[in-house]
């Protein structure tokens, strides 16, 4: 394979791992307080969390690109106060996958929660241990299977993410081209053999990230 | 030490658990049938479920008063519970599960450190093995062994022989006897059976429905009993 071509297998499995990294504490706080709290407008949260799934990606996209853009809310801000531009860089890719992949990551963190049994950490706190210990050496062990698989679940979402990324970063080769965006691009230019190239390796870096998951769900589930 | 529990009052599923009670025992039995709002009791006193209304004080310290929206976390209350599902912590050792409430300095304390515990309760060849492995009674045993090592000043214990069989049960119970003569730490024990309250307790409160039906020294509710309601609670 070309140099160009592991660039981009690097380019997407790294931003990919950075995006599940980076999404990692908000899924856990969220999830957490979804599988352990009531609260007013949780169920506007919930849905809300959920669009990315159920939205076309390119609509969630557009969302993004309206609102870190330049003029838009958050990317203005970003630009005048840290100089910072979000739009067709690196950290559009990061963002797009960032948000396409949280509903996964929630949805099996929060179930990893719901499953940890909350009489073990009233009873570890009938030991003495405060809420961050109770959370640090309970609940989040007996969750950790869970989360794992959600977080491989995210990783594998954000390895084949196309329309929200397209619509934000766009294509820049060497900048924010990924592998589903380069695969679609040499299919447009007929580059067929580069595309298989890439498609195989999709295929294979997909194939191992759900397979860790469901490897793990089904260690937990005997 | 007088537990007093004044003006309670906790909504349950089908009922409402309200009670004035000033409990002395050293072993106190909470006797009744299933449902009747028992564990809902120790849960109260643990501080693990808020009543809406309720003062309740354990010797000289108020663990909560709902009038001056006082409540002691149940990490501060110093209470040892060991439940009925025994929650024993699954992905910790049996050493990390009987260390994990051990307070600073713990190993040195005279009466609850880990050899003397281990000693009573006979779990010392079980500590360095794999929860899995441990049966029931030796579940049982690791459990109360935990809530020992936290030093409590209280201990709660919910259908403490309630899986066990008889045999297993018959050798248990002496292990509760001797928790309670040698450490010395008031014990709540909710049970629905007779022989296990007579046993261990010298103290009981009746319950059925949440509401206490009769309290006081145990031979005198079991022998006579207030009403019919109560005769028919104790089987005498």
């Amino acid at each position: 394979m070309a140099s160009e071509e592991w660039q981009i297998i690097w380019f997407t499995a790294w931003v990919s791992a950075l995006s599940t990294v980076v999404i990692l504490p908000f899924g856990l706080g969220l999830a957490w307080l979804l599988a352990r709290h009531t609260w007013p407008g949780k169920i506007v949260v919930e849905t809300i969390v959920s669009l990315p799934l159920v939205m076309p990606p390119v609509a969630t996209g557009l969302i993004l690109l309206k609102l870190f853009g330049r003029r838009g809310a958050i990317g203005g801000f970003l630009h005048d106060k840290l100089n910072c531009d979000v739009v067709f860089t690196w950290r559009a890719v990061l963002l797009a996958l960032g948000v396409m992949s949280f509903p996964l990551l929630v949805r099996s963190a929060r179930v990893a929660f719901e499953e940890t049994n909350p009489r073990l950490e009233q009873i570890a706190r009938t030991l003495g241990a405060g809420d961050g210990r109770v959370f640090l050496t309970i609940t989040l062990p007996l969750a950790a299977r869970g989360i794992v698989a959600g977080m491989m679940l995210a990783f594998a979402r954000a390895l084949g993410e196309f329309g929200a990324t397209i619509m934000v970063a766009g294509n820049i080769p060497g900048k924010t081209s990924t592998l589903s965006l380069a695969i679609f691009q040499d299919v447009q230019i007929g580059e067929d053999t580069r595309a298989f190239h890439l498609l195989g390796v999709s295929v294979a870096l997909a194939f191992a990230a759900v397979g860790i998951s469901e490897y793990l769900l089904r260690r937990k589930r005997t | 030490m007088t537990l007093l529990l004044k003006g309670v009052s906790l909504p349950l599923t089908h009922f409402k658990l309200e009670m004035d009670v000033e409990l002395h025992g050293r072993a106190t039995a909470v006797f009744g049938p299933s449902g009747a709002g028992k564990t809902s009791l120790l849960d109260l006193v643990a501080g693990l479920r808020r009543a809406t209304s309720a003062f309740i004080q354990f010797g000289n310290q108020i663990l909560c008063d709902t009038q001056k929206k006082y409540f002691m976390p149940p990490r501060e209350r110093n209470i040892g519970y060991v439940p009925q599902n025994l929650a024993l912590f699954p992905h910790l050792s049996v050493r990390q599960n009987l260390l994990y409430g051990r307070k600073p300095g713990g190993a040195h304390d005279p009466l609850f450190n880990l050899n003397h515990v281990a000693e009573i309760l006979e779990i010392e060849a079980l500590i360095p093995g794999r929860l899995a492995n441990l049966s029931g009674g030796e579940i049982q045993r690791i459990a109360l062994a935990r809530a020992l090592l936290a030093s409590p000043r209280l201990l709660l214990l919910d259908e403490p022989f309630v899986s066990l069989g008889a045999p297993l049960k018959a050798k248990i119970l002496p292990y509760f006897v001797r928790i309670r003569d040698e450490f010395k730490i008031p014990m709540l024990f909710v049970t629905h059976d007779r022989a296990d309250a007579l046993t261990l307790a010298d103290e009981v409160v009746l319950l059925e429905g949440g509401k206490i039906l009769q309290t006081g020294p145990i031979l005198e509710v079991f022998n006579h009993p207030a009403n019919a309601r109560v005769t028919r609670l104790v089987g005498a």
